[in-house]
């Protein structure tokens, strides 16, 4: 029960925060600088993907180790 | 605590998802083919082998994706040497995928299929992205499942499985003009046989070498989690730094954490330098030790490095030459790559064996590694 009423409130502050009723602060025509190749998270999947396996064989730590979210809100 | 992250948190998330009007246009991952060879070099280890990954999409809503990646290794690594043979074998994996773009959500799952000899894996993930708060919000939930089938070329009897789970939760958030953040939480379960089969610990024993080996014994069960934050700033024109940083903690009692500082330049429209430094340290794991006070001290042993108190340093300089691709119609852009990536392993309690002498006086285990990749890129 708890968990639902939990559920139920993020989802409403989500919703109530959702694009619809929330000014973005940066325009999307301010976001050229983010789009730029220099800004991408990803900007080489295979050699990313590589060196995460490099790392994750060798050491004890694993996972959160790539470029989460990805994008940048530029589209 | 996992099960409560997993089913409470990760569901929130995605419960909001569904209610939320979505209002920016997603678009789908760039059509892109990657060519690469990579070398791994350290420790007695040599890794090389090629990767190729094609990206394509085949309507306006669905991209599909698939990767052909090669392992061959050559190994005379301080456990072979210790108590076995240098070795060689192959590991090929292939993995495929697909990108539906579902309204303003982006659906994905993928199959990977990873063989060697003596160890197989299948893995199946599934993934939702979406945009909010006016595009300057992207989050994405994903859930995966993997099979391991553990072997043993010595025993063609034996055979043993796992099965792993993964939990991840990702945001990233436009903070400014000029930076963007993003963070990444990853949980993980494994049961079932999570040994190297090949491994042993050292025991003290009676004699002139001072101590004997047995075999390795793991828990059957791991639970992890590992929360990272990163950020990129622009500078200005062709100019950014980035950094990020992640804990770990896991059920075995390791800990970690890691940092990372780097800058990316581009010279010319032509050529993007990047270099960057990292640094990762970790405790051992509860059931670690160099040397046993004796035959079967424990209920779980375990002697790998990898579970070991230690801590690596990376430096990595890459360097990417957008070269014209005018004569060929059919393609939008092509880059050459090349990355060097320098590693300090040293190790704070897993011992040298190999020097000799009194057994648990030996020197403490360090090494360097070298990393090269070199891939061609196509855009289409």
């Amino acid at each position: 029960m708890h968990r639902l009423i939990r559920l139920l409130l993020i989802a409403a502050l989500l919703q109530v925060a959702a694009c619809s009723s929330v000014e973005p602060w940066v325009k999307p025509y301010e976001r050229a600088n983010l789009a730029t190749e220099e800004m991408k998270f990803d900007r080489n999947p295979v050699c990313e993907s590589y060196m995460n396996h490099v790392y994750e064989a060798r050491e004890g730590a694993r996972g959160a180790s790539g470029s989460a979210g990805a994008g940048c809100g530029c589209n | 605590m996992l099960r409560r992250i997993s089913v409470s948190w990760l569901l929130a998330p995605l419960a909001c998802l569904l209610v939320i009007q979505p209002c920016m246009a997603q678009v789908l991952p760039e059509d892109r083919a990657d060519i690469m060879v990579h070398s791994y070099d350290g420790g007695g280890v040599t890794v090389t082998g090629p990767s190729l990954l094609v990206r394509k999409k085949v309507t306006k809503d669905l991209s599909l994706t698939a990767n052909y990646y090669v392992d061959s290794i050559s190994s005379a690594s301080i456990d072979v040497l210790s108590y076995a043979s240098p070795y060689k074998e192959k590991r090929t994996e292939v993995s495929v995928g697909a990108d539906y773009l579902l309204g303003d959500t982006i659906l994905s799952a993928g199959f990977t299929n990873s063989n060697e000899n003596d160890f197989k894996a299948q893995t199946a993930s599934f993934g939702v992205r979406q945009e909010i708060f006016g595009g300057l919000t992207v989050v994405s939930l994903g859930y995966a499942r993997g099979w391991d089938q553990v072997g043993q070329i010595t025993d063609l009897d034996f055979s043993r499985e796992a099965e792993k789970r993964l939990y991840r939760l990702g945001v990233s958030q436009v903070i400014t003009k000029k930076f963007v953040m993003n963070m990444d939480f990853e949980g993980i379960t494994d049961q079932g046989y999570l040994n190297n089969p090949y491994r042993q610990v050292r025991y003290e024993a009676p004699g002139a070498q001072g101590y004997l080996w047995q075999s390795e014994i793991y828990p059957e069960t791991r639970t992890s989690g590992a929360v990272s934050l990163g950020g990129r700033y622009f500078l200005g024109e062709g100019s950014v730094v980035y950094g990020s940083a992640r804990v770990y903690s896991d059920t075995w009692g390791i800990d970690a954490w890691n940092t990372k500082a780097g800058y990316t330049y581009i010279h010319n429209k032509k050529w993007i330098f990047d270099a960057s430094y990292r640094y990762y340290t970790q405790s051992s794991a509860d059931f670690y030790s160099d040397m046993f006070p004796y035959v079967d001290a424990q209920n779980f042993l375990g002697r790998d490095k990898e579970i070991s108190t230690f801590n690596d340093h990376s430096i990595r300089f890459d360097v990417t030459y957008d070269f014209a691709v005018d004569k060929w119609k059919f393609l939008e852009r092509g880059t050459l790559n090349f990355g060097y990536n320098h590693i300090l392993f040293s190790y704070d309690d897993f011992r040298n064996v190999l020097e000799g002498g009194p057994a648990g006086t030996e020197s403490f285990y360090d090494f360097n590694a070298g990393v090269i990749n070199v891939f061609v890129s196509f855009w289409f």
